[in-house]
């Protein structure tokens, strides 16, 4: 693959959350993202999968520096976005956008579809006449499967795949080379579902997008992803091609998260061997010392929890963060 | 439509053309003009502020002519075109008590408004930039709201004279605080809404996101508080005109006119009754109006 578009380098988002105290509040860090470092290349898509609360939204986010970072670097084509003043990083922004969750609240209720999506556009290129801004919003309405009769309506005069289809038209128009696109088919049922992740496919093909793909959700994930990057309390559990994580997974906590996706077939899913790890997401608060994972872990043992285990080499391109991935 | 949803890619784009969507205002106002009530309201309002501002020039008599002929509370007389009789100067009732109406909505509506900017920018601002500008600026207001209205109102008239114009400031000084409070409060939840930082993430700055984003999203409970200021703001100003720190005489305004038909209650009720009667019917339409609104722009919390 190219020089990567995108370099992440031990990136950490830590929130202050209040803890008592009366008169003075007393704060303590929520590690919501805690030294990820990774690279994605123009044109590929990374998946970030993980159970809720992981630190996969906020990694999205503090990615196009919507959040602020606490410390590590986001290179974009090797400049550092952590470091670029108001303006430098407005003019970055018409390369990269982000496609939400919940296509509704991403929309603002009193903008037309045609204003929404012409919003980036006005942002930027102040100069433009109107019809032009018209013409851009109709192809792109056409390219994203809208009907441009539609410019007029208002965003709760649409389903829910159309209002995701006029999210991510917002964020194809100015033509971005990175799209986050954080759960874009969570909140739309499954028979839509695969509609929207073709077309983002299909965009991706057309104009050479590299995309942060934010799931919890494996086989859409196994369907877009060119390399997966699992999460788990904020760290990099294990990071791989597409192929080699699902067919050979080596972090317990990915063969876990493997077994649990459920087979349609109530035989073979009764059947299927389980890597059951317990219920309970152990506090960010107060994540376990050593490799956060060993307080679910069935292959624990003492090392895990002295030593943080560092991301070792499992094959070409395949990292994992585990003592014991050998076993 | 259906035809398209099936289909993503490129088909059918040439059926239907451009459709007309209804906007949430478009949907309220059918909403309000399906409640009786509110519409009801709306009307005589506009009857009352029509009478207001058209009447006076279409009497026979002024606000401040006095008839020297009755000089005594005269019972209506259409011979003398007294149609609801004088006040204890010979003042004619009717074009006092319609020329008191042009005051009373026109301080309603004016201090309204100047609360209405400095609200809601005050608001908009504390609320979205958040932290230590939202600490300041609501500081600010909870200080405002602890000095008491009169004393205010002494203050300023003592170091400015009386003056028309001072009413219209302290009134809107103390109105533009609540509608700050409920701006902030509404922007609040907005701050966090995916579309937000949607426009962040396409390159808007704060001012541009306050004035594109939030206003016109805090507008609908913003115009129903309005509503519900302008008889507030009428009853302060007759409040004030009743301890003499508001309009003055010749000028007149419903407060003013209540103030001196209680003198003469028991000599001719009626100058205590008119006055009343209006001013009670405008701020019973405002309420039955503002009512209507808040069903009409919130129809889910109802």
């Amino acid at each position: 693959m190219s020089a990567p578009l995108l370099a992440v380098r031990d990136l950490k988002v830590h929130f202050q959350v209040r803890s008592g105290g009366l008169l003075f509040a007393d704060y303590v860090p929520l590690k919501a993202v805690d030294g990820v470092s990774f690279d994605l290349a123009a044109g590929e898509t990374l998946g970030i999968v993980g159970e809720s609360g992981c630190g996969k939204s906020t990694l999205g986010r503090a990615v196009l520096q919507l959040l602020p970072v606490t410390a590590g670097s986001v290179a974009w084509l090797g400049g550092d976005l952590t470091a670029l003043d108001k303006k430098e990083l407005k003019a970055r922004r018409q390369d990269m956008q982000i496609i939400f969750q919940d296509p509704l609240a991403s929309l603002d209720p009193r903008m037309t579809a045609g204003d929404i999506i012409a919003e980036p556009v006005r942002n930027f290129h102040s100069g433009m006449s109107g019809a032009a801004i018209k013409a851009g919003v109709q192809e792109m309405m056409a390219q994203v499967g809208l009907l441009p009769g539609m410019v007029n309506r208002y965003p709760h005069e649409f389903s829910g795949g159309q209002c995701q289809r006029i999210g991510i038209a917002r964020a194809m128009i100015l033509g971005p080379k990175l799209v986050v696109c954080d759960e874009p088919v969570s909140a739309l049922d499954v028979s839509i579902r695969a509609q929207v992740i073709n077309l983002l496919m299909d965009l991706q093909q057309a104009y050479g997008l590299a995309m942060l793909f934010i799931s919890h959700d494996l086989s859409v994930v196994r369907h877009i992803s060119h390399r997966v990057m699992v999460l788990y309390l904020g760290r990099v559990m294990e990071i791989a091609d597409r192929d080699a994580l699902f067919k050979a997974a080596r972090h317990p906590y990915t063969q876990a998260l493997m077994t649990a996706v459920p087979i349609p077939d109530p035989d073979k899913e009764r059947a299927k061997p389980r890597v059951a790890v317990g219920v309970d997401l152990p506090s960010p608060l107060n994540p376990p010392s050593g490799c956060v994972f060993r307080t679910r872990c069935p292959k624990a043992t003492q090392v895990c929890a002295d030593v943080v285990p560092p991301l070792e080499s499992a094959g070409p391109g395949h990292e994992v963060a585990c003592h014991h991935w050998r076993d | 439509m259906s035809a398209n949803l099936a289909s993503p890619h490129g088909a059918a784009l040439d059926a239907a053309a451009t459709t007309e969507g209804r906007s949430l205002w478009q949907d309220a106002w059918r909403r309000l003009m399906a409640n009786h009530a509110a519409v009801t309201g709306l009307v005589i309002l506009v009857l009352i502020a029509l009478v207001s501002v058209v009447g006076p020039y279409l009497l026979p008599w002024t606000y401040d002519e006095i008839d020297w002929r009755h000089v005594e509370a005269l019972p209506p007389d259409m011979a003398t075109r007294h149609y609801f009789g004088t006040d204890s100067l010979g003042r004619d009732l009717l074009a006092r008590t319609l020329f008191g109406g042009r005051i009373s909505l026109m301080v309603g509506i004016l201090a309204t408004t100047v609360a209405l900017f400095i609200g809601v920018t005050v608001g908009a601002i504390a609320g979205f930039v958040g932290g230590r500008t939202d600490q300041y600026l609501m500081r600010f207001v909870d200080l405002m709201y602890s000095v008491p209205l009169t004393f205010f109102v002494i203050i300023l008239m003592v170091v400015f004279g009386r003056n028309f114009i001072l009413m219209f400031l302290a009134i809107g000084a103390v109105e533009w605080l609540t509608m700050a409070r409920i701006v902030r409060g509404q922007t609040l939840t907005l701050r966090n809404k995916e579309f937000i930082e949607a426009a962040r993430a396409s390159g808007g700055s704060t001012t541009w996101i306050i004035i594109r984003h939030i206003v016109p999203n805090v507008l609908g409970v913003v115009m129903v508080y309005v509503t519900l200021t302008i008889p507030q703001v009428i009853l302060l100003e007759s409040f004030l005109s009743f301890l003499g720190l508001g309009i003055q005489e010749p000028m007149t305004s419903w407060g003013m006119l209540i103030n001196d038909g209680a003198a003469e209650l028991e000599v001719s009720p009626r100058t205590l009754i008119i006055p009343a009667a209006f001013m009670t019917v405008t701020l019973f339409c405002f309420n039955f109006l503002g009512d209507g609104l808040r069903d009409a722009l919130d129809p889910k919390d109802r």
